[in-house]
């Protein structure tokens, strides 16, 4: 069990080995977004540029245009939320080489409750012209999206959980591709997309449906944007019942990418499950993925009832 | 470059607003005309820069964070050869590569895409900051309106300058006091703007912001100063070298009619021609 946001340190500490144009900046959360490990490595780059992430995407256009590849880093609420026009107008708009690296997405940021919780990132980011936007399920996924955002030239939203998640991703031949989604499991009757975090409560909920004589096909999107249509949309065909799951607001996230896609191109009955246009609140992750229904036991009572 | 060199080449950058925004019927004359002899400055004195090789690694930088007087920005990339002063013409119009607001996708010349206020410093300071890692010795610099200090994020890049004493970085304040609702110190003063980036540990210059002498010397002024970067209050008038538009915050975004069009070019010819008599 690892969280996504230590992949997210780890893997800048090993790139930073390799490319010294590799840039971290931080909004006072370095301990938080794990940035404090190439804090430790290399602090001559890493810049902590205060609690001013307006400021800090700005510093991060900046860089980019001399040359660097900066990893602008805070808590999904802010990178996404209140530096937004920022990022939209600094970086998306001249689409300059940065990377974005949320950490502390959705509700399974616990304790600190809804102000800190931030279920809308996707929703703004993939509204961006020119913007990628990843959403990796566990320490493996999120350490090859972190490589592949750097040898990607162009912005790209990163998205990372404060919550230890199970490694389901260590399978030999795994191979990590901007925008292409992963088949985890083969099924008839239905199709559940999911991402991030969920992933791995999707697996579980796959299994269950399974003794249940429910057998579904998973699919783990970790890129939201660009969409893997043509695995969507093949699906679809396939299954023609399709569930997505996100530690999301059902609004904007992968939910919503997936409804368009498929109302264009193989119209199919689609179930967002995800944040239901609430607010979270205050508790352990675990018992808020469990009271919101994100985890592997509410992703199987919905389908169930959905299926019936 | 002489003075009065620098004085008919801000006349052409003058007529280069007042073509522009007349051609698009749109866009920000008042604060590109009080800025006329800044940018002039920067573009044919102050700035390391080729027109040849716009992206040359090691050239100064400029960002407009006050992008909406992009037509005096324009005007005098034009004039010193990053493309046809023709092209001015094209100034908002659709399918042009003149923006509205400064495109560094598509306009030569252009360091930085800006336009929404108070973003620009903060590129600048990201600009100076990748100098200092690199060790290499360009100078960036940044304007900014005096209404624009207003936002947030200005005083967050003020804080990172001066906290990380970037003295390669000049930010310039383009105070002519007048903003869209009004005078600036009516709407929601700024003053006072010297102690403001004082405070921010900035090396602060006041000056007459139209006056090549008193620009001369404060980018002098601003190069020899180490360990802190440096804040020039460029005190200037709004409409700058057009009667008419004068100290009038009506011409903050309001194109000349053909009339006004022809009133504008009349006075900066006799201007040009007075300073040829010289």
């Amino acid at each position: 069990m690892i969280a996504t946001r230590d992949s997210y340190g780890n893997a800048l500490v090993e790139l930073g080995q390799e490319h010294d144009n590799l840039i971290v900046l931080d909004a006072d959360l370095a301990a938080a977004t794990k940035t404090g490990m190439f804090k430790k490595a290399f602090p001559d780059r890493h810049i902590d540029c205060g609690i001013a992430e307006a400021n800090m995407t700005g510093i991060a256009a900046g860089l980019s245009t001399c040359g660097y590849v900066p990893f602008a880093s805070s808590f999904a609420m802010f990178s996404a939320g209140r530096a937004f026009e920022q990022v939209r107008n600094s970086i998306g708009y001249p689409h300059l080489n940065v990377k974005i690296g949320a950490t502390h997405a959705g509700i399974s940021v616990g304790e600190d409750g809804a102000t800190h919780q931030c279920n809308e990132d996707i929703a703004l980011m993939r509204t961006i012209p020119g913007m990628v936007v990843i959403n990796p399920s566990d320490d493996v996924e999120a350490r090859a999206a972190v490589k592949a955002a750097y040898e990607y030239n162009g912005p790209v939203y990163l998205r990372f959980g404060r919550l230890a998640v199970p490694v389901i991703n260590d399978t030999p031949g795994y191979r990590f591709e901007i925008g292409k989604g992963v088949q985890l499991r083969d099924g008839k009757d239905c199709t559940i997309i999911a991402t991030g975090l969920c992933v791995s409560e999707a697996l579980t909920a796959a299994e269950k449906l399974a003794e249940q004589g429910i057998d579904a096909q998973l699919i783990n999107i970790h890129t939201i944007k660009p969409l893997d249509e043509e695995l969507v949309i093949a699906a679809a065909k396939k299954t023609g019942r399709i569930f997505t799951v996100e530690e999301h607001s059902v609004i904007g996230g992968l939910g919503a990418a997936v409804c368009e896609c498929l109302s264009e191109h193989y119209p199919a009955k689609v179930t967002r499950i995800g944040v239901k246009d609430v607010f979270g609140e205050s508790g352990p992750a675990k018992e808020l993925l469990h009271k919101y229904e994100l985890d592997a036991e509410g992703i199987t009572k919905r389908i169930l009832s959905e299926m019936k | 470059m002489n003075k009065l060199d620098l004085q008919k080449i801000a006349v052409e950058v003058r007529k280069g607003i007042i073509e522009g925004t007349h051609s698009a019927k749109a866009g920000h004359p008042g604060g590109s005309l009080s800025a006329a002899e800044i940018f002039t400055y920067l573009y044919f004195e102050e700035m390391n820069i080729d027109p040849k090789d716009p992206k040359k690694e090691d050239r100064d930088r400029f960002v407009l964070s006050k992008g909406h007087t992009a037509p005096g920005l324009y005007a005098a990339l034009a004039n010193r050869g990053f493309f046809p002063v023709e092209d001015l013409l094209t100034l908002r119009h659709t399918g042009s590569y003149l923006q509205g607001h400064p495109d560094m996708k598509h306009i030569p010349g252009v360091d930085m895409s800006s336009g929404s206020l108070g973003q620009g410093i903060s590129a600048a300071c990201g600009m100076a900051l990748a100098a200092k890692l690199g060790g290499k010795d360009y100078r960036v610099y940044t304007l900014l309106g005096d209404g624009e200090i207003q936002e947030g994020q200005v005083w967050e890049a003020a804080m990172f300058a001066g906290f990380r004493k970037l003295d390669n970085l000049v930010v310039i304040v383009d105070n002519n006091n007048l903003q869209i609702d009004g005078a600036v110190d009516e709407v929601c003063s700024p003053y006072p703007i010297d102690k403001k980036f004082e405070s921010f540990n900035f090396h602060v210059i006041d000056i007459d912001g139209n006056d090549f002498d008193e620009i001369a010397k404060a980018f002098a002024e601003a190069r020899a100063t180490k360990g802190q970067p440096t804040a020039i209050i460029a005190h200037t008038v709004k409409g700058k070298g057009v009667s008419y538009m004068e100290n009038v915050g009506d011409w903050h975004g309001k194109a000349p009619n053909d009339e006004q069009y022809e009133i504008a070019m009349e006075e900066l010819r006799k201007a040009g021609e007075a300073l040829c008599q010289k």
